[in-house]
């Protein structure tokens, strides 16, 4: 279970047993955990420090309790655009995600519940992908955007609702089309006709392409 | 309808007023002051003699402070004594002293509005009212007393006998004047004696505060409840499903052991998200962190019904106001998406002056009901908390409209 590519991890978690079943399950999949604290000043400083390739936070953080380590997140990214951050979270609520998904232009960002960790493989893969600049979005946050219904996404097909909370995900189209049991090839054609509906420029690019879908969702 | 004071007691048919407590009671009233303002002179007299004879040595001046407080002597008389003939308790009009000490105190009466009207109402009392009691008493009771009276003094057994029907008849007409005046005199009495709107007011406000107070509890208390949940038993739930998620890493597929830790991991998760709802339910994060805006457009976003969002407000506002009308709007999107086979709804949100405003509508078909079970009622009882309003218009086969108004400004933002 070795990964691709060895991440260098700084985590910000300050439930203990979390924190330590976080580090315990990064290094069962290869992965170095360069540095695991507590609050979000300390996230700040090992960041300085060790210049990880990723860092985990938590929202809510001490001293405030609060939305500390989102906080941090956003600052950490204002001065290193190409920091990536994954942001774990108890809350479905798309405002954290929306604010998270705005720094940096939204390359190498990702909001996951906290209940995901328990699908460690999916976890560790969505880690991975936003270390390697793209953007995941929980699809339970996904799905609360879907379900604002306005009237661009009323024209679009059940199949191309599904591809686009995928995409919205940050999936690719190999993945999607294996979550949706479909050929690449078909999931190209949903992807092309769904951007026509809703005006959306065609890229190349999946992570651009992941981009304009939140941008449009947002509304 | 239930006679609470003399004046309503003059209204009744005779037969009944003639028949009931009031007329005694008018007449016990009259009697009474006639004592207590006999009583008043003779003792106000003393002191301003005395104090103006003394007042050539100046000691006499230290006489005036109790002139000025025997006031309250009479007014306390009075208000007690109007119980008589008005059943409702006027209240004392007095504050407390800020400070301990009797030194305070006389400081504090002596700068109350209500001392010096009780000082007023006791002079005018010793120089005029008793005697108006006295002369009401006197020409209404002289011919019944002189009629009644007559076997002391007629001769003639028939002439007199006649004079006693006369005056006991004329007996029940003298409840009218006794019963008027009395019933007038207490309620010039109540105008001067009881507390005005403002010395209520103090105690309106402070009770308000109390209540508010108890507002924050019931926040604090609440934040709490969804601290702990956080800390405990979801971080709990969340490192749970992570050790059965490794624990499916290493158990060989379609083995009876990964079924049931699957089936395991897969109920912790379905735990963990009805926990996060109940927290949210309890008290939602993002109203808390970013305000109504925020977290109304997360609820909107959550509505099976298209829900437009328009909330605009220039500041945050107080804890306790941000979460009713949070609830508020709620509820109101709940009822929609159960009830109203609406296609569309709206939430719109104003600060009026200090008043927030907020209206929640749709294009369904009406007929929600307070009264219902819709949860409306228990939502006007936890606007009410905070001062507001609700309004509710929901015509059968017509639009729904739930409208909120909450004052802002009484409220702390503590909490």
């Amino acid at each position: 279970m070795r990964a691709d590519r060895q991440l260098r991890v700084a985590i910000a978690e300050d439930a203990v047993l979390l924190r330590e079943g976080l580090v315990g399950l990064l290094h069962r999949f290869g992965h170095a955990v360069v540095a695991s604290v507590a609050d979000a000043e300390s996230l700040v400083a090992a960041v300085e420090q060790h210049e990880p390739d990723i860092v985990v936070t938590d929202v809510r953080m001490p001293p405030g309790f609060s939305d500390e380590g989102l906080r941090a997140a956003i600052a950490l990214r204002a001065t290193r655009p190409a920091l990536p951050v994954l942001v774990l979270s108890q809350y479905v609520e798309q405002t954290y995600a929306a604010e998270l998904l705005d720094s940096g232009r939204g390359a190498g960002v990702g909001y996951l519940l906290k209940d995901r960790i328990g699908d460690v493989e999916e976890f560790v893969d969505a880690l991975a992908r936003v270390a390697a600049g793209g953007t995941v979005v929980d699809p339970e946050v996904v799905r609360q955007l879907l379900g604002r219904r306005r009237d661009p996404l009323l024209r679009l097909t059940p199949r191309e609702r599904e591809v686009l909370a995928l995409m919205a995900e940050g999936r690719s189209n190999a993945a999607i089309a294996r979550r949706l049991v479909v050929s690449e090839a078909a999931v190209a054609k949903h992807i092309g006709s769904l951007l026509t509906k809703l005006d959306l420029p065609p890229a190349e690019d999946d992570h651009r392409r992941v981009l304009a879908v939140l941008a449009f969702l947002r509304g | 309808m239930t006679v609470r004071t003399a004046q309503e007691a003059l209204a009744q048919r005779p037969l009944r007023f003639l028949a009931s407590s009031w007329p005694w009671r008018s007449l016990a009233y009259l009697f009474s002051g006639v004592l207590l303002g006999a009583v008043t002179l003779a003792v106000l007299s003393v002191l301003v003699s005395t104090g103006l004879i003394l007042a050539l040595g100046l000691v006499g001046l230290l006489l005036f402070v109790p002139i000025a407080l025997s006031g309250m002597v009479v007014a306390r008389f009075e208000r007690w004594r109007l119980r008589l003939v008005d059943i409702e308790p006027a209240l004392d009009p007095h504050r407390p002293p800020q400070r301990p000490g009797h030194r305070a105190w006389l400081v504090t009466r002596l700068r109350e509005q209500a001392t010096w009207r009780e000082l007023g109402y006791a002079v005018v009392s010793a120089l005029a009212l008793w005697w108006i009691d006295l002369a009401v008493i006197f020409l209404a009771l002289y011919l019944p007393v002189v009629g009644m009276a007559a076997p002391f003094y007629l001769p003639d057994l028939l002439t007199a006998l006649a004079a006693v029907v006369v005056g006991v008849l004329l007996l029940p007409i003298s409840a009218y004047p006794i019963t008027a005046w009395a019933g007038a005199r207490a309620a010039l009495t109540r105008a001067v004696l009881a507390p005005r709107d403002a010395e209520l007011g103090e105690r309106l406000v402070e009770v308000s505060a109390s209540r508010a107070r108890l507002v924050d509890a019931f926040e604090v208390e609440r934040r709490r409840i969804e601290r702990d949940l956080h800390d405990g038993a979801q971080q709990r739930l969340v490192a749970l499903t992570m050790t059965l998620g490794l624990a499916r890493l290493d158990l060989p597929p379609e083995s009876a052991a990964a079924d049931q830790v699957g089936a395991a991991h897969e109920q912790a998760k379905a735990a963990l998200a009805e926990l996060r709802e109940l927290i949210r339910g309890i008290h939602p994060k993002v109203l808390a962190d970013r305000g109504l805006p925020a977290a109304v457009g997360d609820v909107a976003g959550r509505s099976p019904v298209p829900v437009e969002v328009d909330i605009v407000l220039p500041s945050r506002l107080p804890p306790p106001v941000e979460l009713t009308a949070y609830f508020v709007v709620c509820e109101g999107l709940a009822n929609i998406a159960k009830h109203s086979a609406a296609s569309r709804a709206r939430v719109r949100g104003r600060l009026v002056e200090d008043l927030l405003v907020v209206e929640v509508h749709d294009d369904g078909v009406g007929g929600a009901e307070p009264s219902a079970g819709s949860g409306l009622a228990g939502l006007a009882d936890r606007v009410a908390v905070v001062d507001g309003r609700l309004f509710l218009s929901s015509p059968v086969g017509g639009a729904t409209q739930l409208r909120v108004e909450i004052p802002c400004a009484q409220i702390g933002s503590s909490g």
